[in-house]
């Protein structure tokens, strides 16, 4: 297949690889994901971000709902915490208000945080608490073997819409910058290593940050939809149809139309939830 | 001095004192009637002493949260009412299987459905036992007077911690809404219990040993980094389809109040000594049952009011003992024989009589005596 | 022989416990030094390999790395 993009080749340098057991359980390995799985590629890139952003593991909290994605906490050497479908930003925000100071990470999937989750999603966007959302997009319903989510394109096949989807796609990014969140990304997995520096900024991000990332499920989305494997999903979808923010503004509009944008999309200052409270409402409190 | 501690308060502001005396720092929840003064009270209440309160975007976002608060390490509450009850079910069960402590408080109001928001029953009864799918331990608490709100949720949170699983305060509106006198206790006059934490290594540490009845749960932050699950888990907190370690772990929690119910059930008994019609009731139903006992007891006939104030785990032993001494007893409550069948499960001799009223209007003395009159 | 030495080769580990066979590393490799032996990837090209590092970035699985 074509020419690497996303990663930064550094010649004659001498390289490293990056030591994933650092972080990871022992004897976890081989994970549940289907061969070709995004989820996968994610979980390495957001090892990486906590690594380069120097969290200290003791502190660092990884809180998923239920589905495939979800799955990432039980392989990762964290505080880690596997809720229910949907109810990942709950928990997550109970865990970081009640010790504001744990690093609070969540993993959630397309279906878990926009669906089910969907409530919770927006509240804890307008709270701009300090979260940061990995959406894992896959456009399905991996676990439960295939059903349309609220990403899947219409037109698509899903094991629910056989005669091509016909509800229209949220943009998880639109929903969170219009809900309140301070920080707003879209990543793929495959631009693995602009995955990992903007899971990096969100982690050191204050408030809300979301990052949509869009990745393959080679056995659900990709098979229904004939995707000959997950390599030509990630070419013909992570790379063809998104265009990184930064380079927009240089391109005609006909390279843009109909792309998602990836990279760094919303991100302000705004008074945080757990700060809020501390300073509002403990000192008048306390005063009273 | 003492006059100082003299309060006169609802039953909901006097559940916000008990959590605070058993030392809740965390709060989440959405407000419903007639649950809400917790809510309003501990979002007063918390910030004062450090403690958090948020008010989430449904009941399933508050209870969720609480057990994200508990899972840090603190104690935590949530409190609803009939239709919150049940949007927090799911996460009940989560509670029970992930062995996280929480008190969930449900004032109970008519139903089903939106029902009778304003009006009293007794009806989730068999909801707080059966509300979430699945086997599961059900430890549910059932006040009657102001005073004892406060107490008994101190107990709840005693039992949650001790047990670590969730447990239920129940009652009905009428209690929760009622004015009465009552002295908040001095520090150190009721027991509190707080949670058993690991003091071995975090690589030694099991999140669900279980070499413990009960094992101990470290907080989230320091040190251990365990993992926590609402899958069938193995000791170590990771999910596992090995059957026998699935069946193992069921039994265990199903244990942790199977073989303490001593410990956990609690009655109040008026008048049962020499009786011969037994009343077995509630909430505000017990306090105009107590009432009718002592109208039997000037006419004559020889009647007492066995009062649990654990109705999880079933008080079976105290029902049947009282079986076999009294001719009948008599079931009042807000329902249609939720409790009426239990005591008929674990009666031995007695006739077993309920008096049933979902209308939203209290059961009175009146209507209890006629029934006492009927087996003298 | 002085251009051997000079020239040191890559080692690239793959851990055929944990290859699930997807294929990414071998389609993604800008030099064309992995191919796919029945389930696992393979080297084929070792010479070529430029260390870019963008197979094991790009793994799902953790099982391929490539040491300088
Ligand atoms: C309350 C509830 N409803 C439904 C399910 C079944 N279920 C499990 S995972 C899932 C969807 C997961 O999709 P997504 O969040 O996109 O994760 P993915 O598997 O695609 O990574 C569903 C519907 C459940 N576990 N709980
Ligand atoms: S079903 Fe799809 S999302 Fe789930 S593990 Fe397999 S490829 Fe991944
Ligand atoms: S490091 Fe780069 S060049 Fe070498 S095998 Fe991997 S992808 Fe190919
Ligand atoms: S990307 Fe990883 S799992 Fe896939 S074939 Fe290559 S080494 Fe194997
Ligand atoms: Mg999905």
């Amino acid at each position: 297949m074509s020419s690497p993009t996303g990663g930064v080749v550094k010649k004659e340098k001498v390289s490293v690889p990056f030591d994933y057991n650092k972080y990871l359980r022992p004897n976890k390995l081989p994970h549940i994901w289907c061969p070709g799985c995004g989820h996968g590629i994610v979980l390495k890139a957001m090892l990486r971000a906590i690594h380069n952003a120097g969290l200290n593991k003791d502190n660092v909290c990884v809180i998923s709902g239920i589905g495939c994605s979800s799955r990432t906490p039980g392989y990762v050497d964290f505080n880690t915490l596997h809720t229910l479908h949907g109810r990942a930003l709950s928990f997550a925000t109970g865990v970081k208000f009640a010790n504001p100071k744990l690093k609070v990470i969540v993993v959630t999937g397309d279906g878990d945080a926009l669906a089910i989750g969907g409530n919770h999603f927006i509240h804890t966007c307008r709270r701009n608490i300090d979260l940061t959302v990995l959406v894992f997009t896959n456009a399905t319903y991996g676990m439960t073997g295939g059903q349309y989510s609220p990403t899947t394109p219409i037109g698509s096949q899903a094991t629910t819409s056989r005669y091509g989807n016909i509800e229209p796609p949220f943009d998880a990014c639109e929903m969170a910058k219009a809900s309140g969140a301070s920080f707003v990304a879209r990543g793929t997995a495959y631009h693995t290593l602009e995955l990992e520096k903007t899971i990096q900024e969100a982690l050191e991000h204050k408030g809300t940050s979301v990052v949509d990332i869009i990745d393959a499920c080679p056995t659900y989305f990709g098979r229904m939809n004939k995707f000959k494997g997950a390599s030509q999903m990630m070419e013909e979808i992570e790379k063809d149809k998104t265009v990184s923010v930064k380079q927009v503004d240089k391109l005609p509009p006909e390279k843009v139309q109909g792309k998602m944008l990836r990279g760094v999309l919303h991100k302000v200052d705004r008074p945080e939830y757990c700060e809020q409270y501390e300073t509002l409402v403990m000192e008048k409190a306390k005063a009273k | 001095m003492a006059d100082k501690k003299k309060k006169f308060m609802q039953g909901n502001e006097a559940c916000v004192e008990g959590a605070l005396y058993a030392g809740c720092m965390f709060y989440a929840g959405y407000p419903i009637t007639p649950s809400t003064e917790i809510a309003e009270g501990m979002s007063v209440r918390l910030p004062k002493i450090g403690g958090k309160f948020i008010q989430m975007e449904d009941e399933i976002g508050g209870i969720a949260a609480a057990l994200g608060g508990s899972l840090t390490g603190l104690k935590s509450l949530t409190a609803t009412s009939g239709p919150g009850f049940s949007l927090k079910q799911e996460c009940i069960g989560y509670a029970c299987l992930a062995e996280i402590p929480l008190v969930i408080v449900n004032v109970m109001r008519g139903g089903p459905s939106t029902g009778y928001p304003t009006g009293p029953s007794q009806a989730d009864i068999m909801q707080a036992k059966w509300g979430t799918h699945g086997d599961h331990p059900a430890i549910s608490i059932t006040p009657a007077y102001v005073q004892e709100i406060l107490t008994e949720t101190v107990r709840a949170f005693n039992l949650a911690e001790k047990y670590r699983t969730p447990v239920v305060v129940l009652y009905d509106e009428i209690v929760g809404h009622m004015r009465e006198p009552i002295v908040i206790p001095e520090k150190g006059e009721l027991e509190v219990i707080d949670r058993v934490k690991p003091d071995c290594k975090p690589e030694d540490y099991f999140p669900y040993d279980d070499k413990y009845e009960i094992p101990p749960l470290a907080p989230f932050g320091k040190g251990y980094r365990f993992h926590v699950t609402g899958l069938n888990h193995k000791k170590d907190g990771f999910p596992t389809n090995d059957s026998k370690i699935i069946e193992e772990n069921n039994l265990r929690i199903m244990r942790k109040v199977e073989n303490h119910k001593d410990d956990i059930w609690k009655n109040d008994e008026f008048m049962l000594g020499d009786a011969e019609v037994a009343v077995f009731s509630i909430g505000s139903t017990a306090r105009s049952a107590r009432f009718a006992v002592k109208q039997a007891r000037e006419a004559g006939i020889k009647a007492g009011l066995l009062r649990p104030l654990t109705i999880w785990p079933f008080p079976d032993k105290a029902v049947t003992e009282l079986s076999k001494k009294v001719k009948a007893i008599i079931v009042p409550e807000m329902n249609l024989g939720q409790m009426a069948l239990e005591v008929q499960r674990v009666s031995k001799k007695a006739e077993v009589a309920g008096i049933h009223r979902v209308d939203g209007e209290p059961i009175n003395p009146a209507q209890i005596f006629e029934q006492i009159k009927r087996f003298k | 022989m002085g251009n051997a030495a000079e020239k040191k080769l890559p080692r690239i580990e793959i851990n055929a416990r944990l290859c699930k066979g997807c294929s990414i590393c071998v389609d993604f490799c800008p030099t064309n030094v992995l191919e796919m032996r029945g389930t696992t990837a393979a080297v084929k090209d070792l010479a070529a390999c430029t260390r870019c590092q963008l197979c094991d970035l790009r793994c799902p699985d953790f099982a391929i790395q490539v040491f300088d």
